[in-house]
């Protein structure tokens, strides 16, 4: 993995973000305000299923309509999130934060899939309950707490706090982080 | 004016963050939290206007239940916007970035909290005429530019 990443860094097109004046600010900014469509989204949708938003309008109006927009901030998001990963592989892959992050991705990415495949599939008993069962409840739950710790921690990726090149470090945190210490 | 800036910078608010490793950050994180709230709060009712949003309540139902959120997200963002300033009050002063964002988000709250709250207690019907298409694209293209600005004033 780690050769894969420093095979990225040796690229001249990851140089050339990374050092480019407006290109690198851009793709950071765009990926900044996707948030408001893609985790903005998502609240709504979440706030709906936890019973304490939108509680007057069928849930499936509200899925139907709104994660289409989710889905294309998530494409966004996954994009520009890419660019910035590429712009500066070594050091985000190093990153404490960052592999915090992939975690919670990885979670939230499943409890998707868990509400798409599972909660959603009886959703036609519960559609204009102002407050959906617990499953649902539970599931908007761990999606609103996910994506807010991938919000924060990705501003963090920011901080060199736990950065390899900042010794000494707690041997927990430089193990976490994968440095390659000389 | 710089004065005002000058003193704004020395408060103990102000101190206290610029002292603090992790204050900065931390506030910075709630910031962005908060403003993908708005961002929701916001778009679940503009997108209703322009009809390609919820379509089986009406967008006075829509913003009624949106409003504890929407006013959720901008206390959210004032009152870590605010702390935030007054750690770098003097850089802001420096700052185009930092002045499109003010004037940016002063008219688009007025315009939040007086056409455009007006115009969505009125709009009890099912369709939506050119009137509330416009309102929202002007909803949303402000906010926008008051967010790009805002991300901008880290940049220069």
């Amino acid at each position: 993995m780690r050769e894969f990443i420093l095979w990225l860094d040796t690229h001249e097109w990851s140089t050339a973000i990374h050092e480019s004046f407006f290109v690198y600010p851009i793709i950071e900014s765009t990926h900044v305000l996707t948030l408001c469509l893609f985790v903005g989204t998502l609240i709504m949708v979440d706030l709906r299923l936890l019973g304490l938003g939108l509680v007057n309008t069928p849930v499936s109006e509200v899925t139907r309509r709104v994660l289409p927009w989710t889905l294309i901030g998530a494409v966004i998001m996954f994009v520009t999130g890419l660019l910035l990963f590429y712009a500066i592989p070594e050091r985000t892959y190093h990153s404490l934060w960052f592999r915090i992050k992939v975690v919670m991705l990885i979670v939230a990415g499943i409890n998707a899939l868990y509400f798409h495949y599972r909660v959603h599939r009886n959703q036609s008993f519960w559609d204009n309950a102002p407050k959906p069962p617990l499953n649902a409840r539970v599931s908007a739950a761990v999606s609103l707490t996910m994506w807010a710790g991938v919000i924060v921690t990705g501003r963090m990726i920011a901080y060199n706090w736990f950065d390899c090149d900042r010794q000494p470090q707690p041997e927990f945190i430089n193990w976490a982080a994968g440095c390659v210490l000389v | 004016m710089f004065e005002v800036f000058d003193w704004l910078e020395m408060t103990w608010i102000g101190q206290t963050i610029r002292e603090s490793l992790w204050l900065f950050p931390v506030i910075e994180a709630v910031h962005l939290l908060a403003l993908a709230v708005l961002g929701g709060a916001v778009l679940i009712v503009d997108l209703r206007l322009l009809g390609v949003g919820i379509q089986t309540s009406t967008p006075a139902e829509v913003a009624q239940r949106a409003q504890p959120i929407l006013i959720l997200g901008i206390v959210g963002l004032l009152s870590t916007g605010i702390p935030l300033f007054l750690s770098e009050a003097i850089k802001c002063y420096y700052n185009q970035s930092f002045w499109v964002k003010m004037i940016g988000l002063s008219l688009i709250l007025l315009f939040t909290f007086t056409w455009r709250k007006r115009y969505l207690s009125s709009a009890t019907s099912l369709t939506v005429e050119n009137l509330g298409k416009m309102t929202a694209a002007v909803s949303m293209g402000m906010w926008f530019l008051v967010a790009a600005a805002g991300r901008w004033i880290g940049f220069s």
